[in-house]
This record gives structure tokens, sequence and C-alpha cells, in this order.
């Protein structure tokens, strides 16, 4: 439970001293090689990537923990979490960084700033990996305003696009206000418990009176809600995904929520089940979110912002297993395969974005097929693994999502996510429609960017490879529990 | 040979896009070929099946064992009779000729995938499989009607189809979640659900799952008023699309009822078999008076569907009335009702399958569906004239052909249950006997217009298509007996267990 061991960080710190050594080597390097940036980065996340896999394999030797789980444990005094899921989303972060700065390659190529892009999007890896570990109050501010403030920078980076501008601002208002309510949640757990630490504070939570717990614990979550992009505090996520530069809108869509989703499992775990009654309004919530999030999309004519709108009502399908968690053992491997799902569906989207050059408009897609075969097949898969279609990946996510909240008693819930499902594959449609049925109109000069062609095409076929491997993650996650 | 079977078309797709071939002759000439592999190889499965009344044949491999899913293919009576139907269905569709639209190597290879889906669907003993490839089956339909629909009007049908059929799976699925949560441990595997039946009798949690299931397979049936997908959706998909969607697609619809509902859950089946049947014969009426006041060959056609899908319901849900021990003595008719409704399922797949393969014909020649523009053709066409007065005859029940074995049984069967249904059901052969003979006269009959003097007759690749089908409506009515062995080791075991 105390243990300290520096080595339980290299995921961390291997982010840490790359960000900054990318930012020297930007300050020092050329601008014609200023490229190079991107390949440290990369090499920078392959490490962090190896080293929060093989994780498991070389705690197993040093460390004793339970018998149950002899690796996992709390580390740095119970502050910071090395379990099972924790690693996971980590893995999907990282990976997903990986395929960014891919994306980001041709992407910011005449960009003389493009080192910097590189160290922020570091940093705000680090922020949403940290998130997924955090046990501890303090070390989840300090997550969240990490990957937040990296977060509206990387969002503004365009800095002389208008639209690149005001998606920052708008992101930047509404993180501000929601970070700032969290703080003052966070206030109010210490004084109800005396502690920051998760593992602590159960305890003293269950002999708190159900109004400040109540108070406390709503203002933690519509923090969270911000950074998975929850109602009330989704707003940011279709002008960010619309506005943002195109890598940074996939990374942002992605990361943090994947890291926030994580310590939102962790926090809700910690509250006393009866009393507090936070089941039932994430069930709204999420219910609420995903609903919106369709019905929004519905209408959508730019396909960003059709994938901002969808990433929203994702969000609303992932809390299902918050509302899951602790009545099924399915609710945590469920929301830890349903995430990985969603980033590769929402990179490889975004990543054919990135190939046609930032084209958006529904129009401009028809007859892709025939110009396009790859990317629009690439497309095809990413939709309908949102729709939740086998055997992608998406499929096993709804239905290992659908079976934890049926077995928690929130069969209602599972309905709604049912009737949103079939929702979204209306607005899914119009676009694989024009993609298949309509002739393009005329040859559209602009060349296509091969790298992001690619990375489209890998996050496909690891939908594909995903959902054939379904066991891979479920046997792995299989006896695992979720540390606090 | 059963997985072989299976994943052989979905081979095939992948090998047709590879490979360099071009041209819609040599693309035509490989996808029959492959086609006929599953044909073949059934029919090997077919020889050594051996009717022990259990599923046999059986091939499987572990797939998710965290979740209990497992990759589980076998064959018994039921699925045996539907996989050969539905391979026979694929070939005479693939090898039949329709407008490419410049793209024959997407069509064959979606065609070929559409097999695969189609053959998963009744060979998986595994509910999830079940599901994989059941809503596999939806997206090479969408694209299908889509792409080499009739016009701006398909892509709305395609969509249209896509969204209703989705939300019946989807349905469907929440009901699978809840077969799957009852056992213990979880599993998928079909055989142990129909075993232990953990989820069956009057509890509400039996109630809604019953109630999602029949919702997905009335949908996919299609029964009235769940039917509203398929007119647009038959009439604007090309043809051999079209025989696919009515002779394969609407059979999953059927194959779930009694797969599923009737041997997984009979107790709340028999309790709720007679708003069933209600809805059954709402279907066999109401969708042959449809098809009567249809002016479009094809929409005629398509609301057939409707009628005969609902014989088959109707004989399901007369066999799923009453448990053994509680009526007594009714082991006969209930059997009778069951093999009729899955002849009916068997014979409807060759008999409207065929049909709607001649409405591509008369489209290739005359580019229209409308009965009041064409008359007189059997003068110009006396081969495709006869072809379809015996297909035709072979829908309205015409004795000695296959349509007429199934219906007779399930009336027989369903009579002494439901007396009054059946009565009315009756009505049903009679409409659908005038539209048939209407239609026949209309087209084929009177005075040939000016503008079909020069109106061709078959071509050879489509009457190898259609003979085939055909033949085998002829014998499944003149000699049914292997058949019916085969479909009998599946009901006998059924009603007297």
């Amino acid at each position: 439970m105390s243990g300290m061991t520096v080595s339980d960080l290299i995921p961390e710190l291997a982010l840490l001293v790359g960000s900054v050594v990318v930012l020297i080597s930007a300050l020092f390097l050329p601008r014609r090689l200023q490229p190079m940036n991107a390949a440290l980065a990369l090499l920078t996340v392959v490490i962090a990537v190896v080293a929060a896999a093989s994780l498991p394999a070389s705690l197993k030797s040093g460390f004793q923990g339970s018998a149950m789980h002899p690796w996992q444990h709390l580390s740095f005094s119970g502050t910071y979490a090395i379990d099972s899921f924790a690693i996971a989303a980590k893995v999907i972060v990282l990976s997903v960084t990986a395929l960014v700065i891919a994306l980001s390659v041709d992407w910011f190529r005449s960009d003389p700033r493009q080192g910097e892009y590189y160290a922020l999007l570091l940093m705000s890896a680090l922020g949403a990996i940290t998130l997924a570990g955090a046990a501890d109050m303090m070390e989840m501010v300090l997550a969240m305003l990490l990957s937040s403030a990296t977060g509206y920078v990387l969002v503004a980076f365009h800095r002389k696009s208008r639209r690149s501008a005001e998606a920052a601002i708008k992101y930047y208002l509404l993180g501000a206000l929601t970070n700032g309510a969290m703080l003052y949640g966070v206030a109010l757990f210490f004084g109800l418990s005396g502690t920051t630490v998760f593992s602590d504070m159960a305890a003293p939570l269950r002999l708190a009176g159900a109004l400040p717990l109540v108070a406390a614990w709503s203002l933690v979550v519509v923090g969270l809600a911000f950074k998975i992009g929850a109602v009330p505090a989704h707003a940011w996520l279709p002008d960010v995904a619309d506005g943002a530069p195109a890598p940074v809108a996939a990374f942002v869509t992605v990361a943090p929520k994947v890291g926030a989703l994580i310590v939102l499992a962790r926090f809700v775990s910690v509250l006393p089940e009866d009393g507090a009654g936070w089941r039932v309004v994430i069930a709204a919530v999420a219910a609420l979110t995903m609903t919106l999030g369709n019905i929004a999309a519905l209408w959508q004519d730019d396909i960003r912002r059709l994938l901002g709108w969808s990433a929203v009502s994702q969000t609303g399908y992932a809390l299902m297993a918050i509302v899951a968690l602790g009545r099924s053992s399915l609710a945590l491997p469920a929301l830890i395969y349903f995430l990985a799902a969603y980033a590769l569906g929402n990179v490889g989207a975004f990543a054919v974005v990135v190939a046609l050059r930032g084209r958006a408009k529904r129009e401009r897609y028809a007859g892709l097929a025939r110009s396009h075969p790859w990317l629009a097949a690439a497309l095809t898969v990413c939709f309908l693994s949102f729709v939740g279609i086998p055997p992608l990946a998406g499929f096993a996510g709804k239905l290992t999502l659908f079976g934890a909240t049926i077995d928690a008693g929130y069969t209602w819930l599972a309905v709604l996510a049912v009737l949103n499902s079939v929702l979204s594959l209306a607005y899914y449609a119009r676009f694989l429609g024009p993609i298949y049925f309509d002739e393009a109109p005329e040859q559209s000069g602009a060349s296509m960017d091969r790298t992001a062609a690619g990375v489209a095409i890998v996050s496909a076929a690891a939908l594909v490879g995903l959902g054939l491997g379904t066991d891979i993650v479920f046997s792995a996650l299989a006896n695992s529990v979720l540390l606090r | 040979m059963i997985t072989v079977t299976l994943f052989l078309p979905l081979l095939g797709a992948l090998l047709l896009v590879v490979l360099p071939l071009r041209g819609e002759r040599s693309l035509r000439v490989a996808a029959g070929l492959v086609a006929l592999a599953p044909l073949v190889l059934l029919m090997v499965v077919w020889s050594r099946f051996k009717g022990t009344g259990t599923f046999e044949q059986i091939e499987s491999a572990p797939w998710i064992p965290t979740l209990g899913a497992s990759y589980m293919v076998g064959v018994d009576g039921l699925s045996l009779a539907l996989a050969a139907m539905t391979a026979l269905l694929f070939f005479a569709a693939i090898i039949y000729p329709v407008d490419w639209r410049g793209k024959p190597k997407a069509y064959f290879a979606l065609f070929l995938f559409l097999e695969t889906a189609s053959l998963g669907v009744f060979l998986s003993l595994d509910l999830l499989l079940f599901y994989v490839f059941w809503d596999l089956s939806l997206v090479g339909m969408y694209f299908l009607i889509g792409v080499w629909g009739h016009g701006e009007a398909a892509r709305r049908s395609a969509l249209k189809f896509f969204l209703y059929t989705l939300a019946g799976s989807l349905v469907m699925l929440l009901g699978v979640l809840s077969l799957y949560l009852s056992t213990a441990p979880h599993t998928f595997d079909m055989r142990h659900l129909i075993a232990t039946r953990p989820l069956d009798g009057t509890g509400l949690a039996a109630t809604l799952t019953f109630s999602g299931f029949a919702l997905a397979f009335a949908i996919k049936a299609p029964l009235v008023p769940f039917h509203t997908w398929l007119p647009p959706a038959h009439v604007d998909a090309p043809a051999p699309a079209s025989t696919i969607l009515a002779g394969v697609l609407l059979k999953m619809g059927t194959y779930g009822f009694v797969r599923i509902l009737l041997q997984m859950m009979p107790q709340t089946f028999s309790r709720l078999a007679l708003p069933v049947a209600i809805l059954a014969l709402v279907s066999v009426v109401y969708g042959a008076l449809v098809a009567l006041a249809q002016q479009n060959v094809k929409r005629r056609i398509a609301y057939t569907s409707v009628n005969h899908m609902g014989y088959a319901i109707l004989g399901i849900a007369a066999a799923a009335a009453i448990l053994p021990g509680l009526g007594g003595g009714f082991t006969q008719t209930r059997s009778l009702a069951l093999t009729g409704a899955t002849v009916e399922m068997v014979a409807h797949g060759l008999i409207t399958g065929a049909l709607f393969l001649m409405t591509g014909s008369l489209w290739r020649r005359a580019d229209t569906y409308e009965i009041s523009e064409l008359g007189g053709l059997a003068r110009r066409a006396p081969i495709f004239t006869g072809l379809a007065a015996v297909a035709a005859f072979a829908s309205l029940g015409l004795p000695g052909l296959a349509g007429f074995v199934a219906e007779f049984q399930i009336f027989v069967g369903g009579f002494p249950v439901y007396p009054w249904l059946i009565a009315l059901a009756l009505l049903g052969l009679i409409i659908t006997a005038a539209l048939f003979l209407n239609l026949l006269q209309r087209v084929f009959l009177g005075p040939l217009p000016e503008r079909w003097q020069e109106f061709r007759d078959l071509d050879r690749g489509e009457i190898v298509s259609l003979a085939m089908l055909i033949a085998f409506v002829v014998v499944i009515g003149v000699a049914p007996g292997w058949l019916l062995a085969v479909i009998d080791s599946f009901v006998r075991p059924l009603v007297t267990r």
C-alpha cells in the first residue's frame, strides 16, 4: 500500500522526459528538420506504451501484492493505482497518441511551430494517462488541469483560423467553469472525510450527511462530465471537433475521455451505495447524453460536426458501464473494450478527414467509393462499428455494455441505448449513401495524405481484428478489480 | 465440412476482389462456380445426415470463452432444409443476368458475402454467432439495394430496409442478452438453451424477452403491421437481390420463431400463441387483398410474400399452442402444422425466388413493371410464359406443386387448434388464386401491344436458373418424401418432447 517505487511510473516519466526533449529540439533544430520532432515524439510514445504494457510482467517478479492480484497495487502512499484498468487505459491513450502523431506529420508540415505541438501533445497524453491511474482527489485535479490546459492550446493551434480560436475559447470557458466546480467539490470532500486519498475516504463518507455528500459528488461529476463530453458539459465537443486542427480533434475527443471515465469509475466506487443516489443520476446523464448526441447528429452535413456529436452519444453509452459498476462483473471490462473500439473508430474516421485534406461537407463525399475505395471502406468500417454491427469491435463493446446494464437492473437504459443505436444508423447512413450510391461530381485536384490514409486503414483493420479477437481483452481483464 | 460450406463464399468474395478478373462474363462464371460449391457440399452434408433428432455434424472452436460464446455450427432437419434451399437460391440468383451498372466485381463479391451471412444464420448453433450473421445479412442487402437498385428511390428503400430491420435485430439483441443472462454459467450455446430452457414460463422477464424476439422476427418475416419496409425494398432492389430478400432473408424471421421461440421458450409461446396466430391471419388476408390491388408486377408478388409468411407463422403458432400433456392427442396435428410451416418456408423460397427472378427478365426487356403496359407476351415468349405459369400456380397452391404440400398440412394441422382462424385463412387462398390468374392473364395473354413485337424469350442463362428452381417446386409437389423425412426428423422429437 505504501510502496513508492519509481519504476511504477516509467510510462509517465517517459512522456515527461520525451516532451522536454522534443521542446528543446524544437528550439534548436533548423526549420527543415522540424519534422524530426514527430519522430522523437513517436519514439517517446512507443517507449511509454511498451513500458505500460510490460508493467504487469515486471511487477510480478518484484512486488508482493495480495494473493489474488499479485502485481496490482496502490503506489505512492495510496494515491496512484497500478491495476489492469489503468494500464489498459494507458495503452489505449498512448496508441491513440501514436496514431495522432502519424496524422499530424503532413497536416503540420509547413507549420514552423510544429515542435511545440508535439511537446504539448505528449504533455496532454500524460495528463490523460495520469487521470486513469489517479486514486486521490488532488492527483485527479492535477491530471485534469494538465490535460485541460494543454488541450486548450492544442485546439487553438491554428492561431490564425477563426474557427480554431472560437472552438478554443468555448472549450476554455466551459473547462474553466467546470474545473472550478470540481475544485469546489474536492474541497467539500476534504471537509467531509478529512482526506483526499480515495482508499481512506470510503469509511468517513459513510457517516457523512446526505446533502453535503450529494453536493460534493455532483460538483466532481460536473468536472468529469466536461472531460468526457457528457450532458450538461458537452457543448464544446462539436465545436472542437469542427474547429480544432483535425488531428487535434481526433485526440481531444478520445484521449481525455478514456482517462476521465476510468477515474470516474474509481471515484464513484468510493461513494456509499445507499443514500447518495449517484447511480440513478449517472443513468439519467447517460440517457440524456446518448439521446441528445444522436438527435443533434441527425442533421449534420459536416462530417466533423457529425463526429463531434456522435462522440457525445458514444459517451452516453460508455456511462452505462459506470451505472452498472459493482453490480455486474462485466461492467469494467466492457468499458475498456468499448473505449478501445470507440478510440479506434474515432481516430480512423478523423484520419479519413485528414487524408482528404480536411474535406468535411457531405456533398463532397459523393462517389468516394469510386475515387478512394480504401478510404471509403475504412470510413464505412468505423461508422458501422459505431452503430454496433458485428463482427466489428463496436459490436462486442455495445453487447457487453448492454449486458452489464441489464444485469445491473437498468433494462430501461439498455432499451434506450438500443433505440439510440437505430437512430445513429440514420445519420451515419446519410454519409454512407452518397459515398456508395452517388457518382463523384468532378475530380477533386487535392492530393491524398498517404500517411493519414494508412492510419485510417490500420484503424479499420484493428476494428475488425479487435472484433474477432474479443476474447483477448476480456480474458486479460477477467479477474481484475478496480483499485481505490 | 459445414465450416467450409459456410466460409467458401466469403473466401470467394475476397478472391474476386483481389484477383485481376475483369469483364462481366468471366466474373459471372467465377462467382457461379464459387456459389455452386456450397450447394454441392450441402448435398454431401444431406447425404450424411442421419436424422437423429438432435444437431449433427457439429463443428466448433473457442471464440470468446470468457463470455461463453463459441464458434459452433451444425445441422438438424430444419436448418439443413433451409440451408440447402438458401444455397440453391443463391446459385440461381448469382448466375442470373442483371444490369451490373459497370461494377460487376463489387456486385458478385457482395452477393457471395451475403451468401455466407445467410447460410450462417441457419447453421449457427451459438446465439451470438447467429446474431453476427443476422446483422451481416442486413449490411450486404443494404448495399445491394442501394447500389444496384432502380434509381433514386432505391436509396430510400435501402435505408428504410436497413433502419427497420436493424431496429428489429437490436431488439432481438436485448432478447439474446436476456436469455444469456438467465443461464448459469452464462453461455450463448443454443443447444444448452434448448435443452434447459432457462427462461420459460409466465414470468415478466420471459414475457418481455419473448415479445422482443417476436417483434424482431415479425419485422423480418414480415407480419402485418411490421411489413412496411418490404414493398419498397422488394420493388427497388435488383431482381436477384429481391429473390434473396424474399427467399432467404424473410425465412430468417420464421426460422427464429421456430428455433428460438418454439424451442427455447415453448411455454411462453403456448400462452402467447393466439395473438401471434391472429397477427399471422391478418397478414394472410391483408397481404392477399393488398396484393390484389397492386398494378405493379413486383409489388404484387412482394405482397404475396406477406400472405405466404402469414401461413407459415400461423402453422408455427398452431404447433406452439398446446403443450404435450396438456392438450393430449394433439401430437399428430401439431406435427402436421409445424411440418407444413417448414415446407412453406422452403416452398416459398423456391417459388417466390423464381417469380422475382422473372421480374428481372421482364425489366431487362421491357423496362417496366406496370401490368397495364404489358400483355400478350405468350406469343413472343412461350418459355417465359410456361415457367411463369408453373411458378404462379405453385404460389397459389395448386395440388401437385410445392405450395400445396405446405399449405395443406398447415390447414389440416392447424384446424383442430384454431378452427376459426384457419377457416378465415382459406380466404387468402381464394384471393391469391384470383390475383395470380389475373396477373398471368394480363401479362401473357390477350393482344400483343405494338411495342412488344420484338420481345425476346428467355435466354439460356435465365432458363437454367429458373428451370432448376421450378424443377424442385415440381419434385417437392409430386414426391416430397425425401424432404419430409428430413423435416420430420426435426419435428417429431419437438412435438413429443
